[in-house]
This record gives structure tokens, C-alpha cells and sequence, in this order.
């Protein structure tokens, strides 16, 4: 029996520049990627959705802040709120976190520069869909490119939502208490700042991102099996 | 009818654009103790009374013109 290939939605917004990198690294890891633009009131089936990176937009107002409002967004949302796994990349994560999928805001750094380098996260739990192949307290090296990464929490935040932290000294933005990624109280949504999608190929500097967006893969195809 | 919103970061949010101002102020011989940097919306929205414009304002803010966790706003609402 051939591999599930899992369906994994990548939405597409105006301004959206790694649809097509989170794309094809879906698909080197065996999912069947399939972009929808940001204007579709409906998504197709699909055991995953990704918001990727990019500058939806323009970044205006808040980044992020606008294209929560995208006509997708709604069917995100509900996507979400019937158990559909979510990850939010970068301005993907920013778009999550002002749609109240995720709690909390990302502002803009603290050196106020746009940074673009590799960084180290600890991974801090292992049972959600983006960590399951890794182990506990696994450092990655990921690359980030941001502008706006600051992370700030809700000030009762549990601490079991957060998924990955920058191993102290390798803060690249300010975030408070290092955090880099963090889980919904739900457990299906997920969002980091650094781009997974960008290190699945030694060739790239680092495979590490693999292991996040394979562990994304392994829970869709268990999502495909229960939703055939 | 006119309405303006004024969009600031709340206290104790890391301003980092206000660190820059407030450090730019500093060198050029200012004397600054701090420097917070907000955001103007200068709005024309069509309402039937000034009550109403506020209203209406305020749920522009709730929903899009600010972020209730980091920042603040007010709302002016004027005739002409």
C-alpha cells in the first residue's frame, strides 16, 4: 500500500513570499500541498492548513491585523474550532495570534532591525503536532527573518502552552521569556516565528526544520484516517 | 462626520520606536526622561449623531485599530 500523501492547505495571502517554499518542503516530506488564496470563502479537504511567512499586507496597521480578515480566515477559524490542525509560520503565526486563534501579539523587535539568521530553540513539549519527533529539551537550529517577532504573552499564559523557546543568550527579538512557539489551550494550533520550511536540507545549514513540519505530517495522516 | 484615533502603546509594553525617538532627542541635545511612540487615524465616518460616531469608532478600535493587549486608544469626535 502506498504512502498517505496528507492534504495540506497553504493559504496564500497578498504579500505571502513563502507559500511556495513551505510548499515544496511539504511535499519533499510527502504531503500533497495545495495553495488557497486568501479570497476562497471555503477550504477544500485537508488534514492540515499552513499560514506561511511573508509580509501579508504590507504589515499595515499590525502585521497580521489584516489579513485576519480575509474571507480564508473564517474557514481557518472554524477549521480550527472543529479539531483541524493549524500551524502558523512567521506572519503566519502573527495572522494567528490576531485572529485570537493563539494567544498573544508579536511587535515589532527590540533592535528594531530585521533580523535574518539561523537561531537555536529548545523544544519545551514533545506531545503537540509540531515536536513529536523530536525529544525533550532537542536543540534546533532554525533560521528567522523578521521584523516584527517580540512575542508578548497574555499575561496568565500557562506555561505548558509554550512549545519552543530560543535557548537563553540566542533571543533574537526580545520575546518575553525567550518564547519562540506556542501551542493553543486546544492543543491543534500552532505558531513559531523561526521557518521550519527553510531547513529541511542539510545542503540549507540545518534539516532540523524537518522534524517540525514531519511532525506535522505524521498528525495529518492520522487526521486522514479518521476523517476517510 | 470627522473622528480621530489615537493609538498608544499601553504602559510598560517595550517601545522600542520610542527608545529610538527618545535616544535620537537625546543626541541632538534634548532633554528627554521618555519617548513613547503611538499611531493617528484620522477617520470620516457617517453617522447621525457625534453619540453615534463614537459608537460606531469604537468598535473599529475593538475590532481592527488597536490591539487591547499592548495598546490603548481614544477617540475624538468632531463636527466639521
Amino acid at each position: 500500500m502506498p504512502e498517505v500523501r496528507p492534504r495540506v492547505g497553504v493559504l496564500v495571502f497578498p504579500g505571502s513570499n513563502d507559500d511556495r517554499d513551505a510548499a515544496w518542503a511539504l511535499q519533499a516530506l510527502g504531503a500533497e500541498p495545495v495553495l488557497v488564496w486568501h479570497g476562497e470563502r471555503e477550504l477544500p479537504a485537508l488534514d492540515a492548513v499552513v499560514l506561511p511567512g511573508g509580509f501579508s499586507y504590507g504589515d499595515y496597521l499590525r502585521c497580521g491585523a489584516i489579513a485576519r480578515f480575509a474571507p480564508a480566515m473564517e474557514s481557518v477559524a472554524s477549521y480550527a474550532a472543529n479539531g483541524g490542525l493549524v500551524l502558523g509560520i512567521c506572519n503566519g503565526f502573527q495572522i494567528l495570534c490576531e485572529a485570537g486563534l493563539l494567544p498573544g501579539v508579536l511587535r515589532p523587535n527590540a533592535s528594531l532591525s530585521f533580523i535574518c539568521r539561523d537561531v537555536r530553540v529548545r523544544v519545551e513539549r514533545t506531545d503537540t503536532h509540531l515536536t513529536s519527533r523530536c525529544g525533550p529539551g532537542q536543540v534546533l537550529t532554525i533560521p528567522v527573518k523578521h521584523g516584527e517577532g517580540c512575542y508578548f504573552p497574555p499575561p496568565d499564559l500557562p506555561e505548558d502552552q509554550v512549545v519552543l523557546r530560543y535557548v537563553t543568550g540566542d533571543n533574537p527579538n526580545g520575546s518575553v521569556d525567550d518564547i519562540a512557539g506556542i501551542v493553543s489551550e486546544s492543543g491543534n494550533v500552532v505558531g513559531l516565528m523561526p521557518h521550519p520550511e527553510h531547513a529541511v536540507d542539510p545542503l540549507l545549514g540545518s534539516a532540523d526544520g524537518a522534524l517540525l513540519l514531519a511532525s506535522l505530517l505524521d498528525a495529518a495522516r492520522e487526521r486522514h484516517f479518521v476523517g476517510a | 462626520m470627522k473622528a480621530t484615533v489615537l493609538v498608544r502603546p499601553k504602559q510598560g509594553i517595550l517601545d522600542p520606536q520610542g527608545q529610538a525617538v527618545e535616544s535620537s532627542l537625546r543626541q541632538l541635545g534634548f532633554s528627554v526622561a521618555d519617548a513613547r511612540v503611538g499611531r493617528v487615524i484620522d477617520l470620516e465616518v457617517e453617522a447621525d449623531s457625534p453619540a453615534a460616531a463614537r459608537a460606531e469608532v469604537e468598535r473599529m478600535c475593538e475590532r481592527l485599530l488597536a490591539n487591547s493587549l499592548i495598546e490603548s486608544y481614544e477617540i475624538d469626535v468632531g463636527d466639521a
